[in-house]
């Protein structure tokens, strides 16, 4: 019996803060408002390093058990926390990149009207995440999941006053409404079939059923579900359309939030069902594809971007693409270690564009900046870690940890991996693009202010004239973040971070991947990604700093190609045009409807007039009349009683 | 069955309604002795003693179980629910009309007498287990709603709305009516369990499958159950919205009661197809018509075509598992319901004057406090975890999954994600528009005050510790289930005195 | 000369109970509509006689519940269109149009 560690406070702490800021803010000063939030979750940090210093006294997976929760009959689920290695891991990265985010966004929101929302909402969503990564069964967990969604959701329309932001928060939540129903009837499934929700039961259930190799049998549609729900929150093909529209919130946001740990959820609930998945090779592999083409169709889109944000909201997607592969291929550890290095360098590139925009007076848009490094080399200096991480130039954290996932890649099929490092080239491009752009070259900014541009970012820091470089209370987290882009991945040396993660996939699958492949063969694999970094950035370097009226020209020449790109291959208008156009049209118009809402993300401004149609026509039963209502219900009537007779008489 | 007087167990197995009932006389005595000024509080004041006693006499009347009055009421777990269900519904009305009658300048008069009135009616609907009994309980109820509807008698709307829905009504409830006069044919009893029997042994005659149909129009009517709902909106638009919140949910949780009763208990023939159209109806046409509202009680009368959608899936599905989803369901909807209306007629202000989309806006920075619980009800209408409408939905669909029911699970999930949008639209008016016009929010008075605790502690109760609850429920269904083969061997015999005496 | 069974009563019940509702859906004066659903009610009354025939006594109580019912329905009926009257000056159910879509 190991001792109690009180795990329950991890959440409940920035639940606290949530609620005394939530509740008495208004009245509070803007420095309680933020001493509140930071202590409450740095407490929550705290907690989580001291699990860590008690983690190897432990018997694991270490349960904590607080009472029953639903009762009926054989079917129970309990308020329990569970800790193992993989939940240790998550619990460091929310608490302690959360935490930095929390210090940052005190600068960064000094001057924003609703602090204290913005701050309960912040520490509301730092309790639904940890509620998630420490749930002991899948409906805690997914009690958490939905929470990190409303949160998600009140966050990015936090400026609400902008109406592209209150309607991307309501895609967001649409969308994801889509993924969590997948979720949902997954757990119906895994209830009706197994009786339970709690991991340790259901997997040791699980693992006692053959595998199904061939075919769509109960295993392989719940993993398919399951994956539904990951890709709808994780942001993956072909619900994916949400987060770079959820750039509309605040840079700390994009940077907690969209980037280092709830979209990440997915690929923790993936790996916390690897039993499952396990057992259903074929929605594994589903997940791999999946996993795979979204790494590389993201990242093409994100070659064309021009807002500092969006080509980081494509990048996020395209390296959660990494992660889903990862776990495709079975290589949950791998995914994993890179959800943690792309938690420090992503959550770093964004407070880094974050204060970039600060900077720049609200100015998202990259052609107004160039030369930045001079105004504000602090922020120069992180976010060159944080890119050189993410492109995978080595030592950098972005490096050993997408070197592991392409290994493993290869080893399950070439095919993934020469996707893989197809993207990891246009990554390291389209990275560098960004960095020459924001910092090289001269400072392009300000003929755009003369020539009075508005800033588009929705806060006005009203600094035209020179970018001034950000206060120390927002160059802090950076510093540290970029530390850990630098040696966060060292974690990973040697097979350390998989070893320690085994207990809970399985030694078995860790020891033959070390083997299989030949020293050579794995130092040949990690040659091949760093020589397509350095490709990329060397691309970026011709054409960005060296000539960079190249661009241009190429753009003319690929023509319709390239206007494809940039309009990110016209996706929200092929679901448009896919579904809400028969929508209009169409005689079966409220069928339509169902599936458009549910299916498409253009739903909330291009289809308002379908769904008004539709609406009307709904309506139009109720045209006010008693004589008409009384003839629906005779009407009705008629039919039932025909029917009634007909089955009486069959 | 002899013919003898009742005992003393069988006034208790119906003590709520007596008590009811005399305090509803009391008030309508009381109504002309008191001066005007004061009979606002004097009556309500009774009316809130009135349905503390019923929640008391409620739990004397639960420690007897059985059967009363020669088989007519049976005191189980199910109508015990049914009766603390419809009567806290409402404790919470007469709090919230408290205010809402002084803003109006309505005279208390007989409204509180009437609620009562109706409550007795709810109530027995929910003990009795006799269709005469049945509709005699449906009309006493019926016709007080008729009356609350239309109390707002300076304003044509509120009357329309009552005209509508009386007319309506009593044209369902004809349906009805003559649906139980073809059971009484078909079977030769109007006693559930001896029509349950005899539907059960052997071939059933026609008779009692157009009896069903009948029966199921009118009982789909007062449930707003497609194609019969279309009278919701207007009568919800019309009628003073604290009685919309009580007309939404306690008469609909009786008429629930009663469906389980005849469909589930009688199992019913050939229901399946007709339960499943009418789930689908219910909550397509109810969702998206919904979509386009700009008033908001005529944007939760829609939902709550929806929600009786919802409720009916779990009609679908198979009786063990439906019977508690669909218990469950109605207490959570009767809780964010109830709650939602209470925020919505406080709000209304005089001669309800705001209740439009756009009276709405900007509320979230003008009365933090109302936007934040009318905020949680939709969170919780929504479905959304936490919120007693999650598991509410939880259980209708997983039972409907279990029942094999995929299809009609996925149409449900459809919806509940269309229906996302509309109350969606609520929270994102409140909080993140500016109001165009002042719209004046009164400070909020103690009583409303809780009304409002009481529905969001429901509300939160339900979502995040919903086991005894749920335990409750799911007993009380297997009472509802087993009662059938106990007491139906009994009962047959009584059927059969009547027609050895002819 | 053809007895009299119970299906001729319900025969005539039928056709009472269409006549009901045909009236409910034609005709415009709230009056008459109420009236129609007494008719309705009536139908269900004969029925019940009717099946009283076959099956005893009960039917017959029941018929006196509806009447009693369908006496108190009236009465609240006429008060609400009373109440309806007073704001709109019409029995006419068609202008009853004030709440729609």
């Amino acid at each position: 019996m190991t001792p109690s560690l009180h795990l329950w406070l991890i959440p409940i702490l920035p639940l606290i803060g949530a609620a005394i800021n939530g509740f008495f803010g208004r009245r509070l000063s803007r420095q309680t408002v933020s001493a509140v939030a930071l202590t409450f979750c740095g407490a929550a940090f705290l907690m989580g390093l001291y699990v860590a210093a008690r983690f190897p006294s432990l018997e694991l997976p270490h349960a904590e058990y607080l009472g029953h929760w639903i009762r009926s009959g054989n079917f129970m689920v309990n308020f329990e926390f569970y800790l193992d290695q993989l939940t240790l891991v998550m619990l460091l990265v929310v608490t302690g990149v959360g935490f930095l985010i929390h210090i940052y966004s005190v600068g960064y929101m000094w001057e924003e009207g609703g602090f204290y929302r913005f701050f309960s909402y912040l520490n509301l969503f730092m309790f639904f995440m940890l509620t998630l990564v420490l749930a002991g069964n899948y409906l805690q967990m997914f009690i958490g999941w939905e929470g990190v969604g409303l949160a998600s959701y009140l966050l990015i329309g936090f400026w609400f006053t902008k109406d592209s932001a209150a309607s991307a928060g309501k895609k967001a939540f649409i969308v994801n409404r889509i993924g969590d129903f997948g979720f949902l009837i997954a757990l119906f499934l895994l209830i009706k079939h197994f009786g339970s929700l709690n991991f340790s039961q259901l997997f040791s259930s699980i693992a006692q059923q053959p595998a199904e190799t061939a075919g769509v049998g109960l295993l392989t549609s719940i993993g398919l579900l399951l994956m539904v729900g990951a890709a709808g929150k994780s942001a993956q093909i072909p619900l994916y359309v949400w987060l770079p529209d959820a750039m509309e919130g605040p840079t700390p946001v994009s940077a907690l939030i969209h980037a280092a740990t709830m979209v990440t959820a997915g690929v923790y609930m993936v790996a916390r069902s690897h039993v499952i998945f396990g057992h259903a090779p074929n929605a594994l592999t589903v997940v791999a594809i999946i996993g795979t083409l979204t790494a590389l169709f993201a990242a093409t889109i994100g070659i064309a971007q021009t807002d500092i944000k969006k080509v980081l909201a494509y990048s996020t997607v395209s390296q959660l693409g990494y992660m889903f592969m990862a776990c495709g291929v079975a290589a949950y550890s791998a995914g994993i270690f890179h959800l943690m290095t792309h938690a420090f360098f992503k959550g770093l590139l964004f407070l880094a564009a974050g204060s970039v925009i600060h900077a720049v007076g609200g100015e998202q848009d990259m052609r107004k900046m160039g030369g930045l490094r001079q105004y504000i080399p602090w922020t120069f200096m992180t976010m060159t870690a944080a890119t050189f991480a993410i492109a995978g130039f080595p030592p950098f954290a972005g490096f050993f940890s997408k070197d592991e996932i392409l290994a493993r890649a290869y080893e399950a099929n070439p095919a993934y991996w020469f996707i893989g490092v197809t993207t990891a080239f246009i990554t390291s491009f389209y990275m560098f693009r960004l960095w020459f752009m924001t910092f090289f070259g001269d400072y392009r900014g300000r003929e755009a202010a003369e020539h009075g541009h508005a800033p588009a970012h929705g806060h006005g820091h009203g600094g035209h004239g020179d970018p001034h470089e950000s206060p120390m209370i927002m160059l802090v987290p950076l510093m540290i973040l970029a530390v850990l882009s630098v040696i966060g991945g060292w974690v990973g040396i040697g097979g350390r971070f998989e070893h320690f993660l085994s207990p809970v996939f399985g030694e078995g699958a860790t020891a033959v991947a070390t083997e299989a492949l030949s020293r050579s063969t794995e130092i040949t694999l990690m040659v091949i990604s760093v020589v397509a970094a350095v490709l990329g950035f060397y691309l970026a370097y011709v054409l960005y700093l060296k000539r960079p009226e190249l661009p241009q020209k190429i753009a003319d020449s690929l023509g319709g190609l390239y206007q494809a790109v940039v309009n990110k291959y016209y996706v929200d208008e092929i679901y448009g045009d896919l579904f809400v156009k028969p929508l209009v049209d169409g005689s079966t118009r409220i069928l339509w409807h169902g599936v458009d809402q549910g299916v498409i993300d253009a739903a909330i401004n291009d289809t308002a007039d379908g769904a008004r149609h539709v609406s009307d026509s709904a309506r139009q039963m109720q045209s006010g009349n008693v004589r008409s209502y009384a003839g629906w219900v005779a009407v009705g009537a008629a039919v039932i009683i025909a029917y009634m007779i007909w089955m009486g008489v069959r | 069955m002899n013919p003898t007087l009742p005992v003393g167990a069988d006034y208790v197995r119906i003590l709520p309604e007596i008590v009811l009932s005399i305090f509803g006389m009391a008030i309508m005595v009381l109504d002309p002795l008191v001066d005007e000024k004061k009979s606002q509080q004097l009556l309500g004041g009774l009316g809130l003693i009135g349905t503390l006693a019923g929640l008391v006499s409620t739990w004397i009347m639960a420690q007897s179980p059985g059967f009363a009055f020669w088989n007519m009421v049976q005191v189980d777990g199910f109508s015990v629910f049914f009766h603390v269900l419809v009567i806290a519904i409402a404790l919470v009305l007469i709090l919230t009309s408290y205010e809402y009658m002084a803003v109006q300048q309505l005279r208390a008069g007989e409204y509180y007498g009437l609620i009562l009135f109706g409550l007795v009616g709810m109530c027995l609907m929910s003990s009795a287990v006799e269709l005469v009994l049945i509709f005699i309980s449906l009309e006493i109820s019926s016709i007080s709603t008729y009356i609350l509807a239309g109390f707002r008698r300076r304003s044509a709307t509120s009357s329309e709305s009552s005209l509508k829905y009386f007319l309506l009504g009593s044209f369902a409830t004809a349906f009805f009516l003559y649906g139980v006069a073809m059971m009484f044919g078909a079977t030769g009893s109007t006693n559930i369990d001896a029509i349950s029997a005899a539907l059960n042994s052997g071939k059933v005659p026609l008779l009692a499958y157009v009896a069903m149909a009948l029966m199921f129009v009118g009982l789909g009517f007062k449930v707003a159950a497609a194609p019969f709902h279309i009278w919701t909106p207007d009568v919800y638009e019309g009628a003073p919205a604290p009685v919309v919140g009580f007309m939404s949910t306690a008469p609909k949780a009786a008429a629930f009661a009663v469906l389980l009763r005849i469909i589930f208990e009688a199992n019913a023939p050939g229901r399946f197809w007709l339960i499943w159209l009418s789930a689908v109806l219910s909550m397509t046409l109810g969702n998206v018509a919904a979509l386009v509202q700009d008033n908001v009680k005529r944007l939760l009368a829609y939902s709550s075509i929806a929600h009786a959608g919802y409720i009916l899936v779990a009609f679908a599905a198979k009786p063990e598992l439906g019977a508690p989803a669909v218990m469950f369901y109605t207490a959570a909807y009767a809780a964010m319901n109830v709650g939602a209306f209470a925020v919505v007629s406080h709000l209304a202000n005089e001669n309800e004057r705001y209740v439009t989309l756009e009276n709405y806006a900007g509320l979230g920075r003008s009365s933090p406090i109302l936007a934040g619980t009318l905020t949680i009800f939709l969170i919780s209408l929504i479905g959304i975890p936490i919120t007693g409408g999650f598991f509410a939905k939880f259980y209708v669909f997983s039972a409907a999954l279990q029942s094999n029911l995929v299809w009609l699970t996925i149409i449900g999930v459809i919806n509940s994600a269309i229906g996302a949008y509309y109350y969606l639209k609520i929270i994102v008016v409140m909080y993140m528009r500016e109001a165009r016009e002042e719209v004046p929010v009164l400070p909020i008075p103690l009583a409303l005050r809780a009304a409002l605790a009481l529905t969001l502690a429901a509300t939160v109760y339900l979502g995040v510790v919903p086991g005894r609850m749920l335990t409750f429920v799911q007993q009380s269904a297997q009472q509802l289930l087993q009662a059938e083969h106990t007491s139906a061997r009994e009962q047959v015999g009584n059927a059969a005195v009547p027609r050895a005496t002819q | 000369m053809v007895p009299i069974t119970t299906l001729h009563y319900l025969v005539v019940a039928a056709a009472l109970f269409v006549l009901g509702v045909i009236g409910v859906l034609t005709r415009r004066n709230v009056v008459i509509v109420l009236m129609s659903i007494e008719l309705i009610l009536n139908a269900v009354n004969l029925n019940l006689v009717a099946f009283s025939r076959l099956w005893g006594l009960h039917g017959q109580v029941f018929a006196i519940f509806v009447i009693t019912d369908a006496a108190a329905e009236a009465a609240v009926g006429l008060g609400i269109l009373i109440a309806f009257f007073r704001n709109k000056e019409t029995v006419n159910v068609d202008e009853v149009d004030l709440l729609k879509w």
